[in-house]
């Protein structure tokens, strides 16, 4: 580890501990713990969106899949960046209408039952420890790499931050964490795929002609079919990519961040102009990758791929380069599982805690405690579980949380803003549902079992080809909230009109300081 | 306090208003339509690249239609992202209208 990478940590520490040091004076209530006091701007809120999403698997993952696979890598570019139309469209404004701090909320806001609330809440906690476990699999592993220290010190390191971020800057600090590290990573990726273009003459066409002869499969690196030989296969994933999005709840609870719809909307368009751009540099990264680094050395380094943008940027701007986009890389870690210990810790102690166990009868003061203390619990059992998880594949981790989150959460959603008819039972059966479907379905998937041993967690032949089954587990979770309507006859129109009314116009949320 | 004035909201008067059923049907039909347009043209594509090889074909020098189609959809996800903007700000003008109209109403 060269001095320059140390110091490019420690300013990266230095200025994110000073951030959480000057949230800390602003966080009393459990609204500015949770949702910054929902005060912040639609850029903030846009930079902070994105921040959130590039995570270590779009960063690290995605650039070191094109590199490996050329076009099939894309798709996940492609799949994540249509999701935000779904987002925008259907779910983002409804969605700051009727909530509060959780997605729970916003279900309850229609449903207000325990047993909806602790179903939403359960699902919440289920993506956000396979999430952060993925997150911290993957971090431990980077830093392992980049600095020779063991897993387990890495994953402690990464943890400790994590929660002094969250527990003492709340969503305030985490935001701006985010939006540092959106600026940062974009800079990073910026520099790389000019110094990319640079070799190629910056000419694209000059790219894609040698990107034919760069690689061992020449002309089959610019088409589609290296990773996904199984056309369902391929339907599948590409189906949790655009729907998981709008169902993973540390992206939603960011709209509850802002004051009303309209800055919702805008901080959609910033996100989506932000993570877009990324994206298209990820062919940059990818292609630069694979021409100037080779896939034998990238995957000596790590055989997923997830050290090819790193690498990468060893080869065209030396240790200086490699220093910053291996720090970006840690602040795009640390920001990641702060935001999703803050998203834990609200369905632990707001829901389960607040709502659940104290009915609600519970004081400002002691809700800020409460929700401190979940986010340590969410911290230390994540930690523990992913030290325990060195071995699994990372990118199983965040496939299976996408397709929890179309599964369980987007069909729930939709149904409480667009159906009348919905009803409570329906609510349990759809996030239940949708919930046991997608982990059992994954369960018996071959991401799981693999006929040679130690390819997969266990030596056996999967039950299901699909190493992604949203193209199942989606249409069973729609399925089992329209059979749980129907089952009751539970039908509450007054309470759906209201529902539609503060949807649509955010009257409450809007206009409630005026009269 | 904003608890208490949600009280004071008669949901049900302005959900059965002819403004706000027209402003929601319009809104959803518009909603929808387009969620229909995007998603279908976006799972076209692993359909269009697993089962046929037309994408596969060269487009301009070494570069197949894959990649402009690719190019196409995040185009698109950029103009639908402000096309939706601007609408969205006419739904707003028109909620707005809605919430006055109920005002007036309610005051007298």
């Amino acid at each position: 580890m060269s001095l320059t990478s140390i110091i490019m940590f420690l300013v990266i520490v230095g200025i994110t501990l000073y951030i959480t040091y000057w949230a800390s004076k602003r966080t009393s209530t459990a609204s500015d713990f949770y949702t910054a006091g929902g005060g912040l701007k639609g850029w903030q809120n846009g930079l902070a969106i994105a921040g959130d999403y590039l995570s270590a698997a779009s960063f690290l993952g995605i650039a070191g899949a094109v590199a490996l696979y050329g076009y099939d890598g894309f798709y996940f570019s492609i799949g994540y960046l249509t999701a935000y139309l779904i987002v925008l469209y259907i779910v983002a404004e409804p969605l700051r209408n009727l909530g509060k701090f959780t997605l729970a909320d916003m279900i309850t806001a229609r449903f207000d039952k325990a047993k909806v609330r602790g179903a939403a809440a359960l699902s919440t906690i289920v993506i956000v420890l396979f999430y952060m476990i993925a997150q911290l699999v993957g971090a431990g592993a980077l830093i392992q790499l980049l600095f020779g220290i063991p897993y387990w010190v890495a994953v402690l390191i990464v943890g400790t931050m994590m929660t002094i971020y969250v527990l003492f800057g709340g969503m305030t600090a985490t935001s701006w964490v985010q939006i540092i590290k959106a600026v940062l990573l974009m800079f990073g990726t910026a520099i790389i795929s000019i110094l990319v273009l640079w070799k190629f003459d910056f000419s694209i066409m000059k790219m894609f002609s040698e990107m034919t002869t760069a690689t061992e499969d020449g002309q089959a690196y610019l088409n589609p079919g290296m990773l996904y030989k199984s056309g369902i296969n391929t339907v599948s994933t590409l189906l949790a990519l655009v729907l998981g999005t709008a169902g993973l709840p540390h992206i939603l609870m960011r709209f509850f961040t802002v004051k009303d719809a309209q800055t919702a909307r805008s901080s959609v368009i910033w996100a989506t102009w932000i993570v877009g751009l990324f994206y298209v540099l990820t062919i940059f990264l990818g292609f630069g990758a694979a021409a100037f680094v080779g896939k034998e050395t990238i995957i000596a380094a790590n055989p997923a791929g997830n050290m090819a943008a790193p690498l990468l940027a060893d080869a065209l701007g030396g240790d200086l380069l490699f220093s910053f986009v291996s720090a970006v890389a840690f602040a795009t870690i640390l920001a990641v599982v702060a935001g999703l210990v803050l998203t834990g810790a609200s369905a632990l102690s707001h829901d389960i805690y607040g709502q659940i166990f104290k009915k609600g009868k519970i004081t400002e003061k002691e809700q800020v405690v409460a929700a401190r203390i979940g986010a340590l619990v969410i911290s230390i059992t994540s930690l523990l579980l992913a030290l325990g998880a060195q071995t699994l594949n990372v990118a199983f981790l965040v496939s299976l949380a996408f397709c929890i989150a179309a599964s369980a959460n987007l069909p729930v959603i939709i149904y409480t803003i667009y159906w009348k008819r919905f009803n409570t039972s329906g609510a349990v059966w759809a996030l239940l549902g949708g919930l046991i479907t997608a982990l059992v379905l994954v369960a018996v998937s071959p991401n799981v079992w693999n006929p040679e041993p130690g390819k997969a967690i266990f030596t056996g032949t999967p039950l299901i080809s699909l190493t992604n089954p949203a193209i199942i587990s989606v249409p069973v979770g729609f399925i089992c909230g329209w059979i749980g309507t129907y089952f009751s006859k539970e039908a509450d129109y007054a309470k759906y009109s209201e529902v539609e009314v503060r949807a649509q116009t955010g009257i409450s949320v809007n206009k409630a300081s005026n009269h | 306090m904003a608890r208490d004035n949600q009280k004071q909201i008669d949901y049900e008067k302005i959900a059965k208003m002819d403004s706000f059923r027209r402003l929601s049907k319009k809104k959803n039909r518009f909603l929808w339509t387009m969620a229909v347009i995007f998603f279908t043209i976006y799972m076209a594509l692993p359909f269009l690249t697993s089962y046929t090889t037309i994408l596969h074909q060269k487009a301009f020098g070494e570069i197949t239609w894959v990649w402009i189609y690719s190019m196409g959809i995040f185009i698109m996800v950029w103009g639908l992202a402000h096309f939706y903007v601007g609408r969205a700000n006419k739904f707003d003008k028109e909620a707005q209208d809605i919430i006055d109209e109920y005002e007036r109403g309610a005051g007298q």
